[in-house]
């Protein structure tokens, strides 16, 4: 694999109760998890020479440019920057971009960096103001995001008769590999009549379809083959990659049952050459149960229609043959507005047997799957150890 | 607690014609004269072939419920409003927008339902809004 570029530092930072720690700010946090990575990878701040940093904590002014403010605040001065936002799959977009900067020689050393601070600020859900193309959306009262994840469940649910039962496996599922990861926010127990009988958000949606409302932050280090050799973790590769968007809007999107996952994971896998049965453990973003049901469809692990089947026969949760966001998911581990970064973390974790109880035994590669938007943009990395 | 009010589209340069037209109670969607294919939102340029040969057509108004939603607990401003139901309509021409289905019982909304506009008075905005066809 010695043209593949590596995955080589993790982390991110702890959370009560889904909020920061002691009252630290969206940059303090954003800097403790670059620290550790870096640490993680046995590599010294100085060689960082390529950034990538997006967030929705940008603020007018000092925050519109994400990884300037950020790089000033560490005191990197990189090669390469890219704040690249297509909301939650930014970071598997971002794996990807820093691969190919890698091998185009424009950095060495690429750290791609997430925080947010939304749980404490109560900062969410202010509405999009009804200018440009959101004049034709806002004024109908749709809320965002979940509102569209709501149409995307009952055109799905309506177009091959799935019940709501069916999701609510999702987030069971997620919920019991939540108990086994300790730095999970959700851990007491959930059963899928919890899920039904909890409150109706946007129909057919209840609250425990929805991901959580946490705080967090996360990084990640990406080097060359090269200097793979000389850091502390053995190196986890980037074997495929791919991007896409299908639209911003849902009501430009083409079938509320396909995301552009379809394009994307394609593109991933005939980069990596590996096949769907070739993968060991999969993280695929949770932002609502339905996303999942979606997602595993248009990355083709099964026919259009059969996820619930194909959910219920093979198993996704601890114990079953194809494990999925083995940390909780943004279902119950933590989502801090963009969750796709930990998708990658725990993706490494797996493959580096670091996941303690909820570890998937000799896991060699890893599918990571990040949705962003309104199943508007997707990206996808397939990962792989020696 | 502050309270909102519910969102007016800003009128701009691209869809100054179509909200005078709602405000006339006529759905006008641009019609691409080179593809011949009709375009929503609107936009200075088609989306399928980039022409600029772009016309204003008047829209039948009827068309079927692509999609939908309930929603319980409304954004910023809506919250006195709820149960309501935003959709996503497919006009009989062949484009799909988000609206608000109403004159509907809850129970009685379903995917596929046939829908006609029918337009509602918002400040200075009449916006356009879909009811089950008889």
């Amino acid at each position: 694999m010695k043209d593949n570029i590596a995955i080589v530092g993790v982390e991110e930072v702890e959370l009560e109760n889904g909020k920061v720690k002691d009252g630290l700010t969206v940059l303090q946090i954003q800097a403790l998890a670059a620290k550790g990575a870096l640490e993680d990878a046995g590599i010294k701040k100085e060689e960082v020479d390529g950034m990538f940093v997006t967030g929705m904590w940008h603020q007018p002014g000092y925050g519109t440019a994400p990884s300037a403010l950020l790089s000033e605040y560490l005191g990197i001065e990189p090669t390469y920057t890219d704040s690249t936002n297509i909301g939650g799959s930014s970071f598997e977009a971002h794996v990807g971009h820093a691969a190919a900067a890698i091998k185009e020689g424009k950095c060495e050393v690429a750290l791609i960096v997430y925080g947010s601070t939304q749980r404490s600020d109560r900062s969410r859900n202010t509405g999009m103001p009804p200018i440009l193309t959101a004049q034709y959306e806002s004024p109908f009262g749709l809320p965002f995001p979940i509102g569209s994840y709501a149409m995307a469940a009952n055109r799905y649910m309506h177009q091959y008769n799935v019940g709501s039962e069916s999701l609510a496996e999702v987030a069971v599922a997620a919920r019991e590999w939540a108990k086994l990861n300790p730095k999970a926010t959700k851990r007491d127990d959930l059963t899928v009549e919890d899920v039904l009988n909890s409150p109706v958000i946007n129909d057919p949606l209840h609250k425990l379809d929805c991901c959580l409302v946490t705080d967090g932050a996360g990084a990640i280090v990406l080097v060359s083959p090269e200097r793979a050799k000389n850091c502390r973790k053995k190196p986890v590769w980037v074997l495929g990659h791919g991007e896409s968007h299908s639209h911003w809007s849902i009501q430009a999107m083409p079938d509320l049952t396909v995301s552009s996952a379809a394009v994307s994971g394609k593109k991933a896998f005939e980069m990596s050459g590996l096949r769907h049965e070739d993968i060991d453990v999969v993280q695929v973003y949770d932002s609502f149960t339905i996303t999942v049901l979606i997602t595993l469809e248009s990355l083709g692990f099964c026919k259009p229609g059969e996820a619930a089947d194909f959910i219920a026969s093979r198993g996704i949760g601890p114990g079953g043959t194809f494990p999925l966001n083995t940390n909780g998911g943004g279902l119950s581990y933590c989502h801090p507005g963009m969750y796709g970064i930990f998708l990658l973390i725990e993706a490494v974790r797996q493959l580096r047997g670091e996941s303690d109880k909820r570890q998937i035994k000799d896991a060699k590669t890893a599918l990571v799957n990040g949705t962003g938007g309104v199943l508007s943009s997707t990206s996808v990395c397939i990962l792989g150890r020696d | 607690m502050a309270s909102f009010a519910k969102p007016i589209p800003k009128i701009d340069h691209d869809s100054k014609k179509f909200w005078e037209g709602c405000n006339e109670e006529k759905l006008l969607l641009q019609y691409c004269n080179d593809c011949n294919h009709y375009i929503y939102y609107p936009r200075i340029v088609c989306p399928h072939c980039m022409s600029t040969n772009i016309e204003w057509k008047e829209s039948s108004g009827k068309g079927k419920v692509y999609s939908y939603t309930i929603v319980r607990y409304g954004p910023p401003g809506f919250s006195d409003d709820v149960p309501y139901i935003p959709a996503l309509v497919d006009l009989d021409e062949g484009v799909r927008m988000i609206t608000n289905i109403v004159q509907c019982d809850l129970e009685d909304i379903t995917c596929g339902m046939p829908v006609e506009v029918v337009f509602e008075q918002r400040d200075s905005v009449k916006l356009p809004l879909f009811k089950p066809s008889n």
